[in-house]
């Protein structure tokens, strides 16, 4: 039975593994829990699930796995028509009701008048403290209000006595593929970082020095070495204004983030698609621009490139020259995006974007095309599979 | 052994926690804890100890620290030293080794209580470098040819702020806690816990701007427990009337004393903004 939980853990991808289910049954053994449900949710949970982002995945499966358990013993009283326990209304009790409620004893002594009842009972019910039906005081049944009571078919929480911790869902937002926050962010971007030893030679290298020391008969022979530094520089494009309003929260934690881990960061900003020049400073975008020829000249082709859009305009932007929406070109956009996927080989795209969404607009099939089908979606998980892409170089795209 | 609750004066231990430990106690394995910053990680590990009246030897996890350095450090500079200066010590390479943390923690005659601060500062090869060790609760020096072995495995607690992931080979070996933030009931025990006496209704106002406050949106970094705690110390060290933070009065919406519970000033500048609009807001409604 336990064995069952293992499986189905496993089987929606949580990473358990045989040692960590033997830990499980160690601790069973060793009476760490009074043996109640809950204290075995703690249990098990404290010993298969090594990642908070797991705790909700865990929550579904166990409160499957459990419910799995009550419905054996709902196999004994399927004969319930499932008319009987449709809903049809709320119920409101007062404090005194509940207490009567209350005071009518144990799980056995419930099960065994479930029993009874349901020989008893013949039709649909609704309402009322005895048969087995909805909206009522009676024990059995669904949307009613008994303190102790036995659930039966029901969906939704109502009064929400019966909520087991499981049911709750607390971790919900832990779960990587769904928040996008600073934090998050932070921790998905520290894995670019490559240190490397450069520049002035400021500590001492304890090893070196005592191996030249021996070599040189005992007497002290110091050996300095260059401080390890995140030695990673990345240049960040951002689109800015039109259909990017809406992702403008998601690209702000993107860019405090990035601005906080790599000490070599530079931005630059651009608006749908890029053309001759870029600009750093959106309030005078039209006179402090830098040309992209200058751009490529200065920054030399170790620079991690990432490109935050969402890719959506009309094709003619990137393909015809004039295209652009607020000036007139002289090239076309995607000749532009050609040079500079040519001169920076690490390079990823980041589009905020749904990517159900990405098959849909024309210039978004341009855009992955000319850069090599390297477009993410700005969300954690996308966020490293963009930074695995940035670690090797990238074939230029082919046009 | 026995297994009994914890208890501590200063320090709420939620059951799940509380099993956390036991669980952790019995099968000798090392609880790996996690949560936001300033949930009380830390701070757990000192309770546990305290609470189980067993010695706490803590070993801080910083960028440079190596997986050796809580076993034992072979300490050449000196030998080399001594050696030049003829001194009689050095023929005896005992005298170099010195004793980390777990080495401490394995001699000692009775159950210890070990913390690992921070793990997720260290190299990613960290963790990885102590399976053996924290498994078997023993390691090999190797300079003097000696295994050292727990006389009892002590109770280690491994804090982790996320700044890395761990690798499963060590996570496999760990039990785990996330420590949530805790909800309104139990953020009333904790604050009752570290101010008894602190009058209800201060009490009340105070929460309920602390938990406002958490639901800004937009907040770069939400305040957490200990910085509540923090704040709750200050407005109990000026003395000031509840009245002062609750929502109708006009110059308290923005809290007094702020600068305890946001930490960065775009924080304060967009919750000045919100507070701002809310005022107009009242004012036309």
């Amino acid at each position: 039975m336990l064995l069952d939980l293992f499986q189905r853990l496993r089987n929606s991808a949580i990473p358990v593994t045989l040692g960590e289910y033997l830990t499980l049954l160690q601790s069973l053994e060793a009476n760490t829990t009074a043996f109640n449900l809950e204290e075995f949710y703690y249990l098990a949970r404290l010993s298969l699930i090594k990642d908070e982002r797991f705790y909700d995945r865990f929550d579904q499966v166990f409160s499957d796995y459990i419910s799995g358990a009550e419905t054996q013993f709902e196999n004994l009283i399927d004969q319930i028509p499932e008319e009987w326990l449709q809903v049809q209304k709320e119920l409101a009790l007062s404090e005194e009701d509940m207490k009567r409620v209350e005071a009518m004893g144990g799980l056995d002594k419930l099960m065994e008048k479930l029993r009874e009842r349901l020989r008893e009972q013949q039709k649909r019910h609704q309402g009322g403290s005895k048969w087995i039906g909805t909206g009522g005081t009676s024990p059995f049944g669904a949307h009613g209000y008994n303190p102790e009571g036995i659930r039966i078919g029901q969906q939704g929480t109502g009064q929400r006595r019966a909520v087991k911790v499981w049911d709750k869902r607390e971790y919900r937002n832990l779960d990587s593929d769904r928040e996008v926050g600073t934090r998050n962010i932070k921790m998905a971007l520290r894995k670019l970082r490559r240190f490397a030893r450069e520049g002035e030679q400021s500590q001492l290298d304890i090893d070196a020095t005592i191996h030249s020391t021996a070599r040189n008969a005992g007497y002290l022979d110091l050996k300095m070495i260059p401080e390890r530094r995140n030695a990673i520089k990345v240049l960040l494009f951002l689109d800015v204004g039109g259909s990017m309003d809406y992702h403008v929260k998601a690209c702000e934690e993107l860019f405090s983030a990035a601005r906080s881990e790599f000490k070599r960061l530079e931005y630059f900003y651009f608006h749908n698609f890029t053309y001759e020049h870029v600009w750093k400073n959106n309030l005078r975008r039209h006179t402090e621009t830098l040309p992209v020829h200058e751009l490529l000249r200065s920054f030399n082709s170790d620079y991690r490139v990432v490109f935050v859009g969402d890719a959506a305009m009309s094709p003619y932007e990137i393909a015809a020259a004039g295209g652009s929406v607020e000036h007139w070109n002289e090239e076309p956009g995607g000749l532009w995006m050609q040079r500079i996927v040519a001169h920076f080989p690490y390079l990823a795209w980041l589009n905020p974007e749904n990517p159900g969404y990405w098959e849909h607009t024309q210039s978004n099939r341009m855009t992955r095309q000319l850069i090599g089908e390297r477009m993410f979606p700005l969300t954690v998980s996308g966020i490293e599979d963009a930074i695995t892409c940035l670690k090797r170089p990238g074939s230029s795209a082919v046009v | 052994m026995k297994l009994t609750e914890i208890t501590s004066e200063d320090y709420v231990i939620t059951d799940d926690l509380q099993l956390a430990i036991r669980a952790a106690r019995t099968l000798g394995k090392p609880l790996l804890v996690k949560g936001e910053p300033g949930t009380g990680k830390t701070q757990l590990a000192i309770e546990v100890a305290k609470a189980l009246d067993m010695p706490l030897l803590q070993w801080h996890i910083k960028s440079t620290t190596k997986a050796h350095h809580g076993l034992y450090e072979y300490d050449a500079v000196s030998r080399l030293r001594d050696s030049q200066l003829g001194d009689d010590k050095v023929k005896n390479i005992d005298n170099y080794i010195v004793p980390g943390t777990l080495w401490q923690a394995f001699a000692s005659d009775h159950q210890n209580v070990v913390l690992i601060d921070e793990i997720d500062k260290a190299d990613i090869e960290f963790p990885n470098d102590l399976l053996q060790e924290l498994d078997r609760m023993e390691f090999f020096v190797h300079e003097t040819q000696q295994l050292i072995k727990a006389n009892h495995r002590p109770l280690v607690i491994i804090t982790s702020n996320n700044e890395k992931e761990l690798p499963d080979a060590f996570l496999r070996r760990c039990f785990f806690h996330y420590i949530a933030f805790p909800d309104d009931s139990t953020m009333r025990k904790i604050v009752n816990v570290h101010y008894p006496d602190l009058k209800k209704n201060l009490l009340e106002a105070s929460l309920k701007v602390f938990f406002d406050l958490r639901d800004v949106p937009g907040l770069k970094k939400k305040p957490s427990t200990s910085e509540l705690l923090d704040w709750i110390k200050l407005l109990v060290a000026e003395d000031l009337p509840a009245d002062v933070l609750q929502a109708d009065n006009p110059r308290s919406l923005i809290p007094k004393l702020h600068g305890a519970l946001l930490k960065n000033e775009q924080d304060v500048q967009l919750f000045e903004r919100l507070v701002f609009m809310h005022k107009k807001n009242n004012a036309r409604s």
